[in-house]
């Protein structure tokens, strides 16, 4: 008698291991989870301090990260480092707020009805091809380069596209949930409010997620050109004096604002939806 | 009999007028009568009970429910899905109190309807068997759980007409028969009239006094079954003779309508053919 049934050899518990990893859409433990995502977040950052402090490329070039640690420090001590991130959080919170308020209703009119579909919905899928930094040029002629223009820049960018997806958002909330509130006896404007509403309010945070992302592309883009202030306008004025230091700081404290606005988004979503998280 | 609904020359096409999802489709069903449909896919069997729910507008001829022609959808005919028909964001017995939620915020009715409401929601959640899920929301139920609650939830405001499109097409065969005698006590309890689409023969003759069997193509009846089962029906009727006899029947009759002879053919010509590459 063989004791391969009762008891796995290591190679072969291992060989099993192996392969449950790799289970299409498997489960992974917390633990293991944070271990493979710490180590995605730390290998490009060993090899950039690797990359840096190898000398294969000049320091001018490619600082490392000790180096863009203490230009951060610089930064926040002699330079306006918290008067940046304010104004810039500040432009994107507006245009996006902007965005989103005029966005949502407009996007959910479109999904339900199909005359306003017929109305706006090709108009607006022309505009999201027009590239929003081309309009750059006329907002600066026709709003100057106040506060306005980057907020109109930040609009412009993120806009057109919500409404399209809020659009398709509310398109997706399943026919059957809407005839069951038709034979309820359920008005139009109750079928908006109670059933299309709350059924397509978890993919609508998840858009305004996503477009957030984007607003924050086309805050730097306004920044670059028609700012004197905020981390974009501190990006382009260390390329002038040649401070990649600084360059890198600016990019990875973009990185770093956006991901935790990221998380906030995904926190939210949770805490509204938790019909979503229990199965 | 009284005629609770009655279908008149009912006929409706698709597209440019070229799908023909029904024609001439004539019936009578009486008070808390329980009616099934069957027939082979694309018959009009959904279009059928779509038409009388108010969901679809009929081309030509007339449906009327107590002698009023349906125009629209209303709270006396109520339609339980195949599924995704319940509300995810709420909970069962929010589900259940659907229309009455909206009725609350109509603002026309008083603090002794909602009462009234709130104990019908509790008898329902018991009569179906739902205690223990009460406060669960649907996609933690079992799919068998969850028409459970669509069927309360239909119940709710007491219609006179339950339309039911393939209820249990997705569940297994063990809680099927459990739905079966489940929704056999609510038609005796509430009196409601019942109209039923299935692709299951068996299902059909199990629950229906009468069963209607469609033909596609253009979509109509093409015989209508008298069920000569007892009213009162237990599963192990379906072993007895006249089941299985009526239950031949009807199959053949759906097997004849359905058009299967042009797959044989086609069968035939692909075995041929396979000889010839030989
Ligand atoms: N909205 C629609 N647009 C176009 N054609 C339709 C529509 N609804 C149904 N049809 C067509 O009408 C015919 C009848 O469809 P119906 O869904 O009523 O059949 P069914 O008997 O319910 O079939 P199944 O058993 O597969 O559910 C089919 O040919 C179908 O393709
Ligand atoms: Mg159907």
């Amino acid at each position: 008698m063989s004791t391969d049934n009762t008891r796995p050899s290591l190679y072969q518990s291992v060989i099993s291991g192996w392969s449950a990893f790799w289970v299409i859409r498997g489960h992974l433990s917390p633990r293991i989870y944070l271990l493979f995502a710490l180590t995605g977040m730390l290998l490009p950052l060993a090899a950039w301090w690797w990359l840096s402090a190898s000398g294969l490329m000049d320091k001018v070039f490619m600082p490392g990260p000790i180096d863009v640690l203490l230009r951060l420090y610089t930064w926040f001590k002699d330079d306006d480092l918290l008067g940046d991130m304010w104004i810039s959080t500040y432009r994107v919170a507006a245009g996006f707020s902007l965005s989103a308020i005029l966005a949502i209703p407009l996007g959910i009119m479109i999904g339900s009805y199909r005359p306003v579909q017929a109305l706006l919905e090709p108009l607006t899928d022309f505009i999201r091809y027009m590239p929003a930094v081309a309009f750059i040029p006329l907002v600066m002629l026709w709003v100057g380069i106040d506060e306005s223009s980057k907020i109109a820049i930040i609009f412009i960018g993120t806009f057109f596209q919500m409404v399209l997806m809020i659009a398709e958002d509310v398109r997706r909330v399943p026919i059957t949930q809407i005839e069951a509130a038709q034979t309820m006896g359920a008005t139009r404007s109750e079928i908006v409010s109670l059933v299309i509403i709350p059924s397509a309010k978890p993919a609508l945070l998840d858009t305004l997620r996503v477009t957030m992302g984007w607003a924050w592309t086309y805050l730097v883009v306004a920044e670059l050109v028609a700012a004197n202030s905020g981390l974009g306008y501190a990006i382009l004025r260390a390329q002038r004096f040649m401070q990649t230091d600084k360059i890198f700081a600016g990019i990875i404290l973009i990185g770093l604002i956006g991901l935790a606005i990221d998380q906030l988004f995904r926190w939210l979503h949770r805490k509204n939806f938790p019909w979503l998280y229990k199965k | 009999m009284n005629t609770k609904i009655s279908i008149e020359s009912a006929g409706k096409t698709f597209g440019d007028g070229n799908i023909i999802a029904l024609q001439d489709v004539n019936l009578a069903i009486g008070s808390n009568e329980f009616v099934t449909f069957v027939g082979a896919s694309g018959c009009g069997k959904s279009t059928l009970l779509r038409c009388i729910g108010g969901l679809e507008t009929l081309s030509s001829g007339s449906i009327n429910v107590d002698g009023v022609p349906v125009s629209g959808p209303g709270v006396d005919r109520a339609m339980v899905f195949q599924h995704y028909s319940l509300y995810p964001w709420l909970s069962v017995i929010d589900n259940i109190k659907f229309t009455r939620l909206l009725q609350i915020n109509r603002e026309d009715i008083t603090s002794a309807d909602v009462e009234t409401a709130s104990g019908r929601a509790d008898a329902l959640i018991d009569l179906m068997g739902l205690n223990h899920v009460r406060d669960a929301y649907p996609n933690q139920l079992s799919g068998g759980m969850q028409q459970r609650v669509a069927i309360a939830r239909a119940l709710l405001p007491r219609p006179q007409i339950l339309l039911m499109d393939e209820p249990f097409g997705a569940l297994d065969a063990q809680t099927r028969e459990v739905m079966h005698d489940m929704i056999l006590h609510v038609s005796k309890l509430e009196k409601t009239t019942i109209v039923f689409v299935t692709h299951d023969v068996e299902e059909a003759i199990y629950l229906g006094q009468r069963v209607v069997v469609m033909a596609p193509r253009p979509g109509r009846i093409d015989s209508i079954c008298q069920v000569v089962l007892p009213a009162q029906r237990n599963q192990d009727m379906k072993l007895s003779p006249e089941f299985v006899q009526q239950k031949k029947a009807i199959l053949t009759r759906i097997r004849e309508t359905a058009g299967m002879h042009t797959d044989l053919e086609l069968l035939e010509r692909m075995t041929r053919q396979a000889e010839a590459d030989q």
